[in-house]
C-alpha cells in the first residue's frame, strides 16, 4: 500500500493543491509565483477565448451526449434480438472503443478531405457538397468531430445497455404481448422504464466524457478553423503548454474540475439511491 | 435463423430491415478501419486520385518497408511499449496492494483513504497536468521515460475496480490461512492474487489500452519528440508530412494491431466487464 500513497501523494494528491494554489498565481515557468488572488477568475469572466472555449465544450457535450446515449440504446435494441449476424454487428459497433482515437482521428481527416476523401466524395455523388471541406468549414467542423466523437464511444454504451436488456426478465414481454401490445407500446411500456438506470449512468458517463474531448479535436482540426473547436481542455493546453500561463492554465481547468465534479455528485446520488433500492 | 422462420410475414419484414440497417452501421463503424488497412496497401500514386477509391487497384508492401526507416518508426514502438507495458505492470501491482489493504485490512484512517480514492476517481486529471508538469521538470524528469510511467504507475480507477472485486470475494480462505499463521504479505500473493486473475486481466487491458492509446499525456510530458509514443509521434508526422498518406496508414495500422489482437483474443471477457460496470 506504501507506494500508492506515496505516488498518489506526490503525483496526484500535491498537483491538485498546487493546481488550486497556482490558480491564483501568475506563475510563467520564468519568473517565481505571486499571488494575484481572484485576477485569474474574474479575468475568466472576461476573456474571449475562454468563454469561446466553454461555450464549444457545452455545445459539443449537449449535441454528442444525447445522439451517443439515443443510439446506443437504438443498436443495443436492435442486438437484442435474435437477428443473424449480431455477433459481428456488435464487434463492428464495439470495436472503435478499443483503437486509438488520435490515430484513428487521422484517417477521419482523410476521409473528410474535401478533394481525395471518400466520405466528401460519396457525400458530393448523392449532393451534398461541402466546398472548402468539412474541417476547414467554421459551421462544419464541430459536427465533424461531434461525428467522430459519437463513432468512438457509442459502443461502450451500448453495451451497457445490452447488459440492462438481458436483465429484463422475458415473461414480462410475454405478457405484454398476451394483453395485445404493439412492439413500440412494448418498449415504451417495458423496456424504457426498466432501463432507466442504465439511462442514468450512460448519460453521466457521456457527459462527463464529452466535457473532456480532446484527441480527435488537436489532430483534425487543432481547434480551428477560427477556434470553432476549440474545446477547455484544448485551451487548457494551449495556454499552459504553448503560452505557459500556468497560474491562467489552472484557473481554466479548475472551471473544468466544477463542471464534472457537478455530474459525478449526481453519479454518486445516482448510486446511493439504487443501493438503497437493493 | 429457424426462430425468424416461425415469426409471422409482419415480423420477418421488420428483422429484414433491422438486419439491413445493422449491416449498414457496422460498415460505418468499420469504415476507418478498412480504408487505413486498404490505403495502407496502395501505391502512392492509387491514392490520390480522383474519384477516390476505397479498394486498391494493385497491392503494395512499400509502406510497410518504408515506414521504419522514413520515420524513428522502431523507437515511437518500443517508447509505446515500454510506457504502455510499465504502466499496466507496475499499477496492477500497486493497485492490488492498496485495494488489498482498503478491502481486507484494518487500519485507522481506512474510510478516509477510502474516500480521498473515491474523489480521486472523480476529479478529471487534466487539472493536475500543469502542476504536474511543473513538478516533473523540477526534478528533471521532463523528456524522461520514468517522467511518463511513474506518475501513472497507481490509478484511483485501479484501486477502486480491485477492492471491489476483493471485497466479493469469500473470507474463509484468508482466516483459514490466517489462523495457520501465514503472514499478510503471504495471503494477498498466494491466495487473493491467483483468485484475482480474471480482475487483473480485465483491468490490465484496460490499463493498457488506455496508456497505448494516450495522446495528451506523453504530448505534456516530452518537450521533443524522442519520447514519443505511437499516437504523438504519428499526429506530429501528419502535421510534418500531410502528403504522405499511404505511409502514415500503414504506421497506424502498425500501431493498432496489438491493441486489436488484444482485444479479440479476450473480448467476451472484456466486453462483459463493461457491461457490468453499469450494474454493480
Amino acid at each position: 500500500m506504501l507506494p500508492s500513497i506515496v505516488i498518489l501523494g506526490v503525483f496526484v494528491v500535491y498537483p491538485m493543491t498546487q493546481a488550486l494554489y497556482l490558480s491564483f498565481t501568475d506563475y510563467d515557468v520564468l519568473n517565481p509565483a505571486r499571488f494575484v488572488g481572484l485576477d485569474n477568475y474574474s479575468r475568466l469572466v472576461g476573456d474571449g477565448d475562454f468563454r469561446n472555449a466553454l461555450l464549444n465544450t457545452l455545445y459539443y457535450a449537449v449535441v454528442t451526449t444525447p445522439v451517443s446515449v439515443a443510439l446506443a440504446l437504438l443498436f443495443a435494441v436492435l442486438l437484442n434480438m435474435k437477428l443473424p449476424l449480431r455477433g459481428f454487428a456488435r464487434t463492428a459497433i464495439f470495436m472503435p472503443v478499443v483503437l486509438g482515437l488520435a490515430v484513428v482521428a487521422i484517417a477521419w481527416s482523410f476521409l473528410l478531405d474535401p478533394d481525395i476523401g471518400l466520405i466528401s466524395y460519396w457525400l458530393g455523388e448523392i449532393g451534398i457538397g461541402t466546398g472548402q471541406g468539412w474541417l476547414r468549414d467554421p459551421d462544419l467542423a464541430m459536427p465533424a468531430v461531434m461525428l467522430v466523437g459519437v463513432w468512438k464511444n457509442v459502443g461502450f454504451y451500448m453495451v451497457i445497455y445490452l447488459a440492462g436488456l438481458q436483465s429484463i426478465p422475458r415473461d414480462l414481454y410475454e405478457a405484454a404481448r398476451i394483453d395485445g401490445a404493439s412492439a413500440w407500446q412494448q418498449f415504451r411500456k417495458v423496456t424504457w422504464p426498466l432501463l432507466a438506470n442504465q439511462t442514468m449512468l450512460v448519460t453521466i458517463l457521456a457527459a462527463i466524457a464529452t466535457l473532456q474531448a480532446f484527441d480527435q479535436i488537436f489532430v483534425m482540426t487543432g481547434g480551428g478553423p477560427f477556434f470553432q473547436t476549440e474545446t477547455l481542455v484544448m485551451l487548457i493546453y494551449r495556454s499552459g503548454f504553448e503560452h505557459f500561463e500556468f497560474g491562467y492554465a489552472a484557473a481554466i481547468s479548475w472551471v473544468l474540475v466544477l463542471l464534472i465534479l457537478v455530474l459525478s455528485l449526481l453519479q454518486l446520488l445516482y448510486f446511493r439511491r439504487r443501493a438503497v433500492r437493493y | 435463423m429457424t426462430d425468424l422462420a416461425r415469426r409471422p410475414a409482419r415480423a420477418r419484414v421488420a428483422a429484414a430491415f433491422a438486419v439491413v440497417f445493422l449491416i449498414g452501421v457496422s460498415a460505418i463503424m468499420l469504415l476507418p478501419l478498412v480504408w487505413m488497412v486498404a490505403t495502407s496497401f496502395k501505391p502512392e500514386a492509387d491514392i490520390v486520385v480522383f474519384p477516390p477509391r476505397l479498394l486498391p487497384h494493385d497491392l503494395t508492401f512499400e509502406h510497410y518497408r518504408d515506414v521504419w526507416e522514413r520515420i524513428p518508426f522502431a523507437r515511437l514502438y518500443l517508447n509505446t511499449l515500454v510506457f504502455a507495458g510499465g504502466v499496466t505492470v507496475l499499477s496492477l501491482l500497486f493497485d492490488s496492494m492498496t485495494a488489498y489493504a482498503l478491502a481486507r485490512l484494518k487500519f485507522r484512517g481506512q474510510g478516509v483513504a477510502l474516500v480521498i480514492v473515491l474523489v480521486m476517481l472523480m476529479l478529471p486529471f487534466q487539472v493536475t497536468l500543469v502542476p504536474l508538469y511543473d513538478l516533473l521538470s523540477g526534478i528533471g524528469w521532463t523528456n524522461t521515460m520514468q517522467g511518463m510511467i511513474v506518475p501513472r504507475a497507481t490509478n484511483a480507477f485501479g484501486i477502486f475496480f480491485l477492492r471491489q472485486f476483493f471485497l466479493s470475494l469469500p473470507g474463509d480462505l484468508e482466516e483459514a490461512a490466517r489462523i495457520d499463521g501465514a503472514s499478510e504479505w503471504r495471503i494477498y500473493r498466494q491466495i487473493i492474487m491467483p483468485l484475482a486473475t480474471p480482475a487483473l486481466l480485465t483491468l490490465g487491458l484496460f490499463h493498457f489500452m488506455y496508456n497505448w492509446n494516450d495522446l495528451l499525456w506523453p504530448l505534456i510530458v516530452n518537450q521533443d519528440s524522442s519520447h514519443y509514443t505511437l499516437p504523438a509521434g504519428l499526429a506530429l508526422f501528419m502535421g510534418e508530412h500531410v502528403v504522405e498518406y499511404g505511409l502514415l496508414m500503414a504506421a497506424s495500422v502498425l500501431s493498432l494491431l496489438p491493441v486489436v489482437a488484444f482485444f479479440l483474443l479476450i473480448q467476451r471477457r472484456f466486453v462483459q466487464s463493461v457491461a457490468t460496470s453499469g450494474i454493480k
